[in-house]
């Protein structure tokens, strides 16, 4: 990059200085002129000349004569001759006679004294040049002093002509120089103004300008149109020298806005050859007003920090991204242009002025090119952790708490006993899990306000530790239910109202209930018996013995513990149990179901014994045949690892459907998958199912495959048919033998991390060379050979010291460690952090 | 019971009758009776000697000016018993809530004698066993090939009795004054015997040796009585609030330091004691001198000939006469009773007060024996609180559990957890632990991972020094990869010369976290447990070695590091990218629909939901996420129009977009903070 900018202004000093001494090259610098009348007599009409007189011997102006003399070549350059004539003795003329003549120089067109200079306005070559040049450009450079002429000056330019308005300290400066040669040059095109005025460059400039130093305006004036308006104003951001100012004057006369029509790669405007980048804007045929004035917009703001063309897509074959909107071309050979999605101008402009944000976004974009789903990194600090967000919008508001307990160390115990069952929510204040569940909690407790017998209670872990932990409570949110004088059940269910609900009225009776007559055993099938659940309606399951058959009855206490909340069970082993068991034709030991809703009541016979078994019986029985698939009991059924053959319908399914489903589902008891149906109305994420499923929305009802374990193949029952047992096998046999084509795959992906970490591992340590590169790597192999000086190094190392073996190392590699370790605790260190980071300001 | 056992354990080995028990601890101070009581916990075979009738003897001496510098916090807001203990400095740790220090002394900074009191309830109330009036005057080994260590312990008391012991625990305190001797150290008195009463030192002249607490306690307490008060000591002053370490000079005591910079006549020197001389004219005022004139001086010739330097530096700084020279130096571990081949050597450099111990508190000599206490303090000396009970309460702890792993297969007490909780197991203990939080840099939580990172196992309060060990240490497996979670102060934040006050010094940004100067928990992730020599080669600076990824969860002012998005969601995105995972919690809806579209689950729904324990969430949860972008509402979805139909994976896709991508005003809430 440098090297290329160093070569493009190389030339255009050459070029500058080619134009500038074409005139008088070959000529020598300093004339020598015997006596006045002599140089008179010599003078041309049109040439300029710089005269000084001087005395054969003049001991006392010799200085101010060095620097005239030092001054004629620069002046050369621009048609001025330096003369210096010789007084004779004897000379008594109008400048040899007098003494104060001698201490100055004479400006001469032709033999006409143009302007004499006094010694102290020449007092280097800088000021030399600028005031000879200051003189002679009278009518090219204006000077104003106050605000009223500058505008009468810009009021006279509007529409004709372009201003160039600078400030300088004062005259005979450096600046002044460049400002007179810059007049010079461009002084016919642009119209040049020049104050001294500190209080004029305060009018016109926005904020509080530095009055020390120099500043130049470009106005541009032949755009404006409106009278009342002043000139838009672009302001020479560089320091005012010569070149910066022809930089500046040149770009200022390239076209806002360049229209491009052929690839940009070849494009070479007056900005890349002046090493500014060059923004493309793409544009199409339709937006292309929309485009132009953006273009145009974004040209103003960038204006002499980088060009602006707008390239249109339609006339040029570009093989980028569509959506890409900008690109950016850089003066820097071999390096590509870059194709950026930006989303407004502000981002073009930090993209221009902020140099190390375009690698940033270079490297993001190529990761997104990478990777389509990767986002940017300035997400990171956004939360996408649904529940937390969700926990954290709704902490303003203020749960109903009232009805539950809190319960503390101090008072746990005691209010264990109060209740004849309390329900504990051990949780956390900080977690977001923990908080959701709180607030399913207290819709339960609303729901069970004034259930006898049931104290609804919660623990703070975060206030009580020790009580969670005594508890052995290791994870947040749990729910045990606390009864007297037997161990506490923990809760294993859905974290959802409903749920806790039915978990906290079905645990209020024991589990299995014993039943002590036949009329008891029958109102609990019908589901009268106990009174406390005849509101609820749920799958009962009564367990039937004969007394001797105490091992299967153990069996079946134990699972009745273990299914405790979740499971309806009852169990009767009076004497009439054998006549109980036979009316369901079966013989004890037998479990009695009547399901939810269902008049039936099934019998089955117990053949196996162990608590394992039977537990696993009665969780498959509660499974319904062809379920309706919501939310909650999805698990229950993904549980048995088998391919879903499920029905989507936009709301109940119709009978006949419903009847061919049972007809199959029935028909195969053992069968190799879960037929079941899902309610878009009731689960309405079935949508979201089916989106990704199809491409086109399926006409509901839509009978799909899911193997869900294996494979993740979706296939779609063909639309064309209708849904009957025999449509539905023939299909499915075709499936079999894999002659159906999958409608989708399920994805396959990894749950990988939705965003990077901050990488704090490369912030501490930089990949110095020095330092290992690779993790794992002992950095010392690395360390310098010469242990430096012990005066940088902290007293909290020196406890470590001793307890190390190598103590010379230590303090070497801190020098070795990332830049600015070194100056622990100094002024340049804060100031390098601050601006690093933002902080908060004191408290 | 203990009789029988004491009768049991009598055996005789070469004449000499020995009282055996598997442990001896020396010592009934805060570190004995902490050791003793965990002990006596597990059930273990043990007995603490005291030389005194009570314990914590030295307590009932000192400080002589009888005002605990250690805090005692009776309020902090909040009644987390866990946090409470950081700040609480003086209490020990036991199950008992009867024996927390705020129910002895109301004081902030309570008298010695509540200390005193302290520990013999301790010791009284949970019924250690503790043999007073017993001081041990000799150690020595006895090799046996059946013994723990190859060898037994073999300790006499003032009487001549004999104990034996496998395991020997020393908490002896560290009780010897420090003396320096010079020319003229007779004139000197000592921190142990100089009078407290201020009474005494009515217009005298005082010049104090030494600069730490000890020596500011004094000078606190004369400081309005006498004519001046110089101070000399070879060091400047460490000020605890500038150094991070509780056993520099601490606020409560600077009184005099206030008088110096405000021109009261105090005054504060540096200089090396070993190149003093003090010297007693004839009207018994002490003069300084330099050790460097005495050695040239005429011996024949008198008082009056010794030159002082005075005499030649006539504004030498200390030319006034001193009334008392009080020496105020310290103490030093009593290195006499033990047998040569116990090898108990002095450290080296500003540690040579302590005993050489390595950093699991084994003697560096002896295999078996342990130092605990303050005199173990050489582990962290000037950098964390293990000198003092708040600190060493823990460090004993993790003594015993390394003892229960060595001798009785008692691994490191341990909890596993699925992966889910991995985020909130690290939020709860840097919120709470107090281990971590007082011995910061020293102790530290691991977490090891199991394969497949499904689950992992969580280990408390393990010193650092000896992570290399682990698996041999703790019984656990570290086999798929750590997490170190310590506790740090900003790398060049504390030191005797720092500003600590500087303008900007807290950072509040979470992506600037690393650069957080106040204490602030910081989280090692490695794949494989760091060998020792990479412990031994870890950078200057770092109190571990370069992990494979490290996390800072950003400074707080209230050291409450709960905030979802500036401490949780950071610490979760690092773990993440550990693991190479998604750690965020889903409702059950999504997860459902995960199950309908995806092979494989995120952890939260693999670990929850399907295992029937997803989170419904209530309504207005659910509004809330969906508001947020981060869940998707179908309800109103209208599926039988004609909206242009999703490409098979671009739904998918977009939704995953939807769920990182929330809505605008929540980027500018996040960012209004720094504002």
């Amino acid at each position: 990059m440098s090297a290329q900018k160093d070569r493009w202004v190389s030339s255009l000093v050459f070029l500058l200085f080619c134009a500038f001494s074409i005139p008088k090259r070959g000529s020598t610098s300093l004339q020598q002129e015997p006596s006045p009348r002599h140089y008179f007599s010599g003078l041309e009409a049109g040439k300029t000349s710089l005269a000084f007189f001087t005395p054969s011997v003049s001991p006392g102006a010799q200085p101010f004569l060095e620097q005239i003399e030092s001054s004629a070549e620069a002046l050369q350059d621009y048609g001025v001759s330096v003369v210096k004539v010789n007084c004779p003795k004897e000379d008594v003329s109008r400048y040899c006679g007098k003494e104060n003549a001698l201490r100055k120089a004479f400006l001469f067109r032709g033999n006409r004294l143009i302007q004499e200079f006094p010694a102290d306005a020449l007092f280097d070559v800088n000021a030399i040049v600028a005031n000879v040049l200051f003189a002679l450009l009278f009518n090219e450079v204006k000077y104003v002093e106050t605000l009223a002429d500058l505008e009468s000056i810009e009021n006279v330019l509007k529409g004709k002509s372009n201003m160039v308005f600078a400030y300088v300290p004062a005259t005979g400066t450096a600046e002044h120089r460049a400002v007179m040669e810059a007049a010079f040059v461009y002084g016919t095109i642009h119209q040049f103004v020049l104050t001294t005025e500190a209080a004029l460059l305060k009018a016109t400039s926005h904020d509080d300008p530095d009055v020390s130093s120099a500043w130049l305006l470009f106005c541009h004036c032949q755009r404006a149109t409106d009278p009342a308006q002043p000139c838009r104003r672009t302001a020479l951001a560089q320091p005012l020298t010569l070149l910066n100012i022809h930089r500046h004057l040149k770009l200022m006369g390239a076209p806002l806005v360049t229209e491009v029509a052929e690839d940009p790669e070849k494009i070479s405007t007056v900005h890349l050859q002046l090493g500014l980048p060059l923004v493309f804007i793409l544009s199409q045929k339709e937006t292309y007003q929309a485009d132009r004035r953006t273009a145009e917009f974004v040209a103003w703001q960038l204006l002499g920090k980088a060009g602006v063309a707008l390239l249109s897509r339609d006339l040029v074959d570009l093989n980028v991204l569509h959506r890409s909107n900008v690109a950016l071309k850089t003066p820097d050979e071999g390096m590509p242009i870059q194709y950026l999605v930006l989303e407004d101008t502000d981002e073009v402009i930090t993209l221009v002025e902020d140099k190390n944000k375009v690698k940033q976004i270079q490297e993001d974009e190529q990761e997104e090119e990478e990777d389509e789903d990767e986002k940017e990194n300035n997400n990171q600090d956004i939360q996408d952790d649904q529940v937390v967000e969700a926990v954290s919008r709704d902490k303003k508001r203020e749960l109903p708490l009232e009805q539950i307990l809190v319960l503390t160390e101090e008072n746990f115990h005691s209010s264990l006993s109060e209740a004849a069952r309390t329900v504990v929510l051990f949780y956390a204040s900080w977690e977001a899990v923990s908080l959701a569940v709180l607030r399913s909690y207290s819709e339960v407790a609303a729901h069970l306000k004034g259930t006898p017998g049931v104290l609804l209670s919660r623990v703070n872990c975060w206030d009580w530790p020790g009580l969670c932990s005594q508890e052995n409570v290791t994870q947040f949110p749990t729910i045990r239910i606390y009864k007297e004088g037997q161990q506490s059940v923990t809760y294993g269910g859905m974290w959802g109202t409903q749920e806790l609900s039915s978990f906290i009225l079905l645990s209020q009776v024991s589990c299995p209930l014993k039943l002590a007559t036949m009329d008891e055993a029958e109102g609990y099938l019908r589901g009268d018996f106990p009174s406390e659940l005849s509101s609820h309606h749920h799958t009962s399951f009564l367990g039937v013995f004969s007394s001797a058959t105490s091992e299967a009855r153990e069996a079946f206490e134990e699972a009745g513990n273990i299914l405790s909340g979740y499971v309806r069970m009852g169990m009767y082993f009076e004497d009439d149990a054998l006549a109980l068991s036979q009316k369901y034709s079966v013989s004890p030991p037998a479990l009695l179901l009547a399901r939810s809703g269902g008049r039936s009541v099934e019998g089955i016979a117990l053949s196996k014994h162990s608590v394992q078994d039977m537990v696993q019986m009665i969780r498959y029985e509660l499974l319904d045949i062809f379920p309706e698939i919501t939310v909650p009991n999805l698990p229950q059924y993904l549980q048995l690892g088998k391919p879903f053959l499920i029905l989507f319908s936009a709301g109940d399914i119709s009978q006949v459907e419903s009847k061919e489903m049972l007809k199959l589902a029935k028909g195969r008891p053992q069968q190799a998958f879960v037929a079941c149906w899902l309610n878009l109305k009731k689960t309405p994420v079935g949508h979201g199912i089916l989106r990704s499923y199809f491409s086109t929305t399926p006409s509901l009802p839509v009978l799909l495959w899911v193997n869900l374990h294996a494979g993740g193949q979706v296939f779609k029952f063909p639309s064309e048919q209708s849904i009957t047992e025999m449509n539905i096998l023939s299909w499915l046999e075709k499936l079999q033998a894999g002659l159906e084509i999958p409608s989708s795959t399920l994805s396959e992906e990894d749950w990988k991390p939705p965003l990077p970490a901050y990488d704090f591992l490369q912030m501490m340590e930089p990949p110095v060379p020095e330092l290992s590169p690779h993790p794992g790597d002992s950095p010392t192999q690395h360390l310098p050979k010469n242990p430096g000086g012990d005066t940088a190094r902290g007293d909290t190392a020196q406890g470590d010291t001793a307890t190390r073996e190598e103590p010379s190392q230590e303090s070497t590699a801190e020098e070795v460690g990332s830049p600015g370790r070194d100056l622990r605790g100094t002024a340049p260190r804060l100031a390098a952090r601050d601006k690093q980071g933002k902080r908060h300001s004191e408290l | 019971l203990g009789l029988a056992l004491y009768a049991s354990s009598l055996c005789a080995v070469s004449g000499a009758t020995f009282l055996y028990h598997d442990y001896c601890v020396i010592g009934a101070g805060p570190a004995g009776l902490q050791a003793a009581y965990f002990l006596q916990q597990a059930g273990r075979d043990y007995v603490v000697f005291e030389r005194s009738h009570a314990p914590g003897s030295f307590f009932a001496l000192y400080p002589r000016h009888r005002k605990l510098i250690s805090i005692n916090k009776q309020y902090t807001g909040k009644s987390n018993s866990e946090f409470n203990l950081r700040h609480d400095w003086n209490s020990l740790l036991s199950h008992d809530r009867r024996l927390l220090f705020r129910l002895y002394s109301r004081d902030f900074f309570p008298n010695a004698d509540a200390m005193v009191h302290y520990l013999e309830d301790f010791a009284s109330l949970l019924e250690l066993r503790v043999q007073y009036n017993t001081a041990i005057i000799h150690v020595t080994l006895e090799k046996n090939e059946q013994a723990w260590n190859g060898h037994y312990f073999l300790l006499t008391d003032q009487d001549r009795k004999n104990y034996k012991c496998s395991c020997l625990l020393v908490a002896a305190g560290m009780w010897v004054p420090n003396v320096v001797n010079f020319p003229g150290s007779e004139y000197v008195e000592g921190y142990e015997t100089v009078s407290i009463n201020p009474e005494d030192f009515a217009g005298q002249t005082v010049l104090i040796l030494g600069r730490g607490n000890s020596a500011f306690e004094t000078a606190e307490n004369i400081l309005g009585v006498t004519n001046f008060i110089h101070m000399v000591s070879r060091s400047r002053v460490r000020l605890s609030w500038a150094t991070h370490y509780v056993g520099d000079l601490r606020a409560v005591n600077n009184g005099l330091l206030d008088t110096y910079q405000l021109k009261s006549l105090d005054g504060l020197l540096e200089g090396d004691l070993e190149d003093l001389a003090i010297i007693k004219d004839k009207k018994g005022k002490l003069h300084i001198t330099l050790r460097f004139y005495l050695e040239n001086r005429n011996i024949s010739a008198g008082i009056d000939s010794i030159t002082l330097p005075q005499d030649e530096l006539d504004n030498f700084a200390t030319r006034a006469p001193y009334d008392r020279v009080i020496r105020c130096l310290g103490w030093k571990f009593d290195f006499s009773i033990y047998n040569r081949s116990l090898r108990m050597m002095p450290g080296r450099g500003n540690i040579k007060k302590y005993p050489q111990i390595k950093p699991s508190y084994e003697s560096r000599g002896t295999r078996g024996l342990f130092v605990l206490g303050t005199a173990s303090h050489s582990v962290d000396f000037r950098k964390s609180a293990g000198g003092f009970i708040h600190g060493f309460r823990y460090t004993t702890r993790a003594v015993h559990r390394l003892l229960e792993n060595r001798h009785h297969g008692v691994p490191w007490p341990s909890t596993v957890y699925p992966i889910t909780q991995l985020t909130n197991s690290i939020i709860k203990r840097v919120n709470e632990a107090s281990g971590l939080y007082q011995m910061f840099s020293v102790l530290a939580d691991i977490i090891l991972l199991r394969e497949n990172a499904t689950a992992f196992e969580y280990l408390e309060e393990y010193p650092i020094g000896v992570l290399a060990e682990l698996e041999m240490q703790t019984g656990r497996k570290a086999r798929n990869g750590l997490f170190v979670i310590i506790m740090e102060y900003g790398r060049n934040f504390s030191g005797a010369d720092k500003d600590v006050f500087y303008y900007n010094r807290a950072v509040g940004e979470a992506q600037h976290a690393w650069q957080s100067n106040f204490l602030h928990p910081v989280i090692y992730y490695y794949k494989h447990l760091p060998t020792e020599r990479e412990m031994r080669l870890r950078p200057p600076d770092w109190p571990l070695p370069r992990p494979n990824a490290i996390h800072h969860i950003v400074e707080d002012f209230l050291t409450d590091w709960t905030a979802p998005n500036a401490h949780i969601l950071p610490l979760r995105r690092f773990l993440e990218n550990c693991l190479s995972t998604d750690l965020r919690n889903f409702f059950a809806e999504s997860c459902f629909l995960f199950a309908f579209t995806h092979q494989k689950l995120p952890p939260s729904c693999q670990q929850g939901y399907v295992r029937m324990q997803g989170l419904l969430g209530s309504q207005e949860l659910r509004q809330h996420a969906v508001q947020a972008g981060l869940l998707r509402d179908y309800t109103h979805t209208d599926f039988s129009g004609d909206t242009p139909p999703d490409s098979p994976h671009g739904s998918q896709e977009q939704l995953m977009r939807d769920h990182g991508i929330p809505v605008r005003s929540l980027q500018h809430l996040v960012n209004a903070k720094d504002e």
